[in-house]
């Protein structure tokens, strides 16, 4: 194996912590060779960007290569000198990390970063180094290059953000690039044109590249080979098509299973032999709503404006039948996160009317909604699971808080056994309940952030991206809990999301939003299977799907 | 959870013991602050001329003042009286502070804007100068000390306050709360202010050092606590009159005393913030 470029032996790395070493990579071999490009793909926690970081020395202090060695270019890299190391960086591998806007000088224009970038491995005068860092940046296609090379990293969105990352990783023309999670945090169509630029630069140059992340489909649009990492360890390895189309070990399975496809449906996400645990429920058969009764949720013509600023969102019509399930997808910046919130009433419409059950409920300032009676009938699960729930308090509280403020109830047995039972329907063990957030896990805290929000058996939930904080067999189980919640209490869901393949799962109804303008609505798979906008198409096609891009391959 | 706290304050305290002996001198001083009146060898206020300017002895282990007072005992009796007027400043500043800060930092617009003008005001000020004109002007008494020295205080509380508060005033669990059915004053008082006290308790523990610093220095120039009452900063205000003649005791050890308070404050304050830092549990 002299023509691989990157050889890992038997890699394990560990972390002293507090409770002693903690290993992160357990015994990683692998093998990458010249101009090849590798799928690292894991959950969090699985090791993957460890490893990674192993490779480039950027493994901060507390962790260190405890057995194995990395061979680069067919020398042990783990033994040499900082300085020899020194060389290396930049020069023969790169790092390309996850948040862009993080890891560029805040205070310093791109392109002088590029320049700097250049003229620390190469001696050359700095008008020189600025002419190189300007056809970098032509290289990943930025427009209007020579007004951007003045520009801040605030002055740029976080694609083109990346797309500078990108211009610095490559000005040294490596032979090795490590991209740990290029475009988590972009919208799928900023997403798709710097994959599609990264992918060509590093065909184009030639440069071997592993790419670090926790999406199958992305991975299995662009590698042509994927390793999946689970606690520390390599458990398979494969062709894209092979390793989805017939897993062999168990995680991949699971892992293959919870991705969700443009076919996918919610029963399918975990593997057939890990179902049917879940007790079969009844599902009350839902009536056709009865002629001239109102639908629960009508907005119409509902305008925001921010500051006297251009409409966040525009003349906005929408309802949505009771025991409906309707999703609002979008890029960022598109408004679906500021109407959901005007639909929670958590903040004002400029303009427009929003009627709850035929009563209007869109003159009441959000200042003084939470004394409405309708308080307790709209309810919203949050986006980050994380920062959803007060640090102080426990998992009981938080659930038990809006009985305690909305349902009238008063601290005693009756509010334990309520809580108690909304943990059992969200499966959350009652042994968690009397944990504080950070002792809690994110599907965990995921799981109390639902059980609050039914708690009072509200009519239409409004879920603000309530899996994009989570891993994706996580997810898989928080949405099959949702879809069973629904069905269950006859709820109704606005759904906000900007994943299609999840949306189309589970929504019937989905409405597309672009610069706070609908551009799209109807039924969720007929719409995504025939998109009728140009907008809509586009968001289809840059969803990463795990059958490999024909033209990439050939 | 309280146990997992005290583990981590027991691995802070390891890897920081300092942080272990100014607690124990923070204790030390607040019992003293209890039941010094009952533990004194002497009586601090009755003066008994024939033993005066007496250097430190066995049986005046600070020396005698020019009264005959015992020094060791003045310095016990008057930990009381410093203490309590450094707490209860900084109380009601923290008190006050905390919650006009916090609603600041929350609804942010208008009374923000004014609130933190009149704290720029206040801050502009050479505090000690401030402190010495409301005392001057409001009379010489221990409650004027108080008041005093809380009002200087103030605009750190409000700050401080205002700045926590206002990076979290956008975070999930606000919202959350909010569609729980919390009013907005609800949202302030009993989600954001229980979240932001952990870290006003390392300011607390700072201020405190520097109230009693304040309350000494005012009496000091005379425009505190009056003789005969046992306070350390009169003491080294007439204490200096004999440093010529080689009266050391007098002021030396109510310095010390002053100093040693002073220092336990703030190295228990640093100790407090890395307890209290959800960062430094890794």
């Amino acid at each position: 194996m002299t023509s691989s470029l990157l050889e890992l032996n038997n890699l394990h790395v560990a972390f002293s912590t507090r409770l002693g070493l903690v290993e992160a990579v357990r015994g990683v071999t692998l093998s990458l060779a010249a101009g090849e490009m590798l799928g690292l793909v894991g959950e969090s926690g699985s090791g993957k960007s460890v490893t990674g970081f192993a490779v480039t020395r950027l493994l901060d202090a507390a962790g260190r290569i405890t057995a194995g060695n990395i061979r680069f270019r067919g020398q042990d890299i783990t033994k040499i000198s900082g300085s020899d190391f020194r060389h290396l960086h930049g020069a023969a591998m790169a790092m390309i990390f996850q948040n862009p806007r993080a890891a560029l000088n805040p205070i310093r224009a791109v392109g002088e970063q590029i320049a700097d970038a250049i003229t620390a491995h190469k001696r050359m005068p700095r008008d020189e180094a600025r002419a190189q860092a300007l056809g970098l940046l032509r290289a990943v296609q930025i427009r209007e290059p020579e007004k951007r090379m003045a520009a801040y990293p605030h002055e740029l969105s976080g694609g083109m953000c990346q797309r500078v990352m990108i211009a610095m990783a490559i000005s040294c023309n490596p032979a090795l690039l490590i991209a740990d999670e290029p475009t988590t945090g972009l919208d799928v169509t900023t997403q798709k044109v710097v994959m599609d630029l990264l992918t060509g630069i590093a065909a184009e140059r030639g440069m071997a590249t592993i790419l670090i992340t926790h999406d199958l489909g992305l991975a299995a649009r662009y590698c042509r080979r994927v390793v999946v990492m689970e606690q520390g360890r390599l458990v398979e390895e494969a062709e894209p098509l092979t390793l989805f189309h017939s897993p062999q070990h168990p995680y991949t399975k699971r892992l293959v299973a919870a991705s969700p496809t443009a076919t996918s449906r919610i029963a399918d996400l975990v593997p057939a032999e890990e179902r049917g645990r879940e007790v079969a429920i009844q599902v009350a058969p839902q009536s056709p709503p009865a002629p001239g009764t109102p639908p629960l949720l009508e907005v119409q013509k509902l305008v925001k404006r921010f500051d006297q600023g251009t409409a966040a969102v525009a003349d906005f019509s929408m309802m949505i039948n009771a025991g409906e399930s309707v999703g609002l997808v979008g890029e960022s910046g598109s408004g679906k996160s500021t109407t959901s919130r005007i639909i929670c009433r958590l903040l004002d419409p400029s303009e427009g009317e929003i009627n709850f059950e035929g009563q209007s409920i869109g003159h009441i300032p959000a200042r003084d909604f939470h004394r409405s009676p309708f308080r307790k009938d709209i309810q919203i699960v949050f986006q980050d699971p994380n920062d959803s729930l007060n640090p102080r308090f426990t998992a009981f509280d938080c659930i038990a808080h809006p009985l305690l403020r909305l349902g009238g109830m008063r601290p005693g047995d009756a509010l334990r056994q309520r809580v108690e039972e909304c943990a059992q329907r969200v499966g959350l063990g009652l042994e968690l309940l009397t944990r504080f957030p950070h002792q809690l896990s994110g599907g965990q805290k995921a799981r109390v952030g639902i059980a609050r929000a039914i708690a009072c058996r509200p009519r239409l939930l409004v879920l603000d991206e309530p899996t994009a904080a989570l891993d994706v067999s996580v997810q898989a189980v928080v949405l099959q809990l949702l879809d069973r919640l629904r069905r269950e209490d006859d709820l109704a869901f606005l759904f906000v999301s900007h994943d299609l393949n999840v949306v189309r799962m589970m929504c019937d109804r989905t409405i597309v939003l672009q610069n706070g303008h609908i551009v799209e609505q109807g039924e969720s798979r007929a719409m995504f299977d025939n998109p009728q906008t140009a907008y809509t198409r586009e968001l289809v096609d840059a969803v990463p799907h795990i059958e490999p891009m024909v033209a990439f391959v050939s | 959870m309280t146990a997992a706290t005290l583990r981590h304050a027991g691995w802070i305290l390891r890897g920081n013991p300092l942080t272990g002996v100014a607690a124990g001198g923070v204790c030390l001083l607040v019992l003293i602050a209890i039941f010094g009146p009952w533990i004194v060898p002497y009586d601090p206020i009755v003066s008994n001329v024939s033993e005066a300017l007496q250097p430190p002895s066995a049986a005046h282990i600070a020396g005698t003042d020019q009264l005959g007072r015992d020094v060791f005992s003045r310095l016990i009796v008057a930990a009381r009286l410093d203490l309590a007027i450094a707490v209860s400043a900084v109380g009601i500043s923290f008190a006050i502070g905390a919650v006009i800060g916090a609603i600041c930092g929350y609804t942010g617009g208008r009374l923000d804007r004014g609130v933190g003008r009149f704290v720029d005001v206040v801050m502009a000020f050479p505090l000690f100068v401030l402190a010495m004109a409301m005392v001057a002007a409001l009379g010489n008494r221990v409650e004027n000390i108080i008041i005093a020295t809380a009002i200087i205080n103030l605009p750190f509380y409000i700050r401080f306050a205002r700045a926590e508060v206002n990076v979290r005033r956008n975070v999930g669990w606000v919202e959350a709360a909010r569609a729980c059915g919390d009013s907005h004053l609800s949202v302030v008082l009993r989600f954001l202010l229980p979240n932001v006290l952990p870290a006003m308790a390392v300011q607390i523990s700072l201020n405190l050092g520097w109230a009693i610093l304040n309350a000494a220095g005012l009496s000091f120039i005379g425009l505190g606590v009056k003789p005969p009452t046992p306070e350390w900063g009169i003491m080294v205000a007439e204490g200096a009159r004999f440093i010529s003649t080689g009266k050391w005791w007098l002021v030396a050890f109510p310095g010390l005393a002053l100093m040693l308070t002073v220092l336990c404050f703030n190295l228990l304050g640093d100790g407090v913030r890395d307890i209290l830092d959800p960062r430094m549990r890794t």
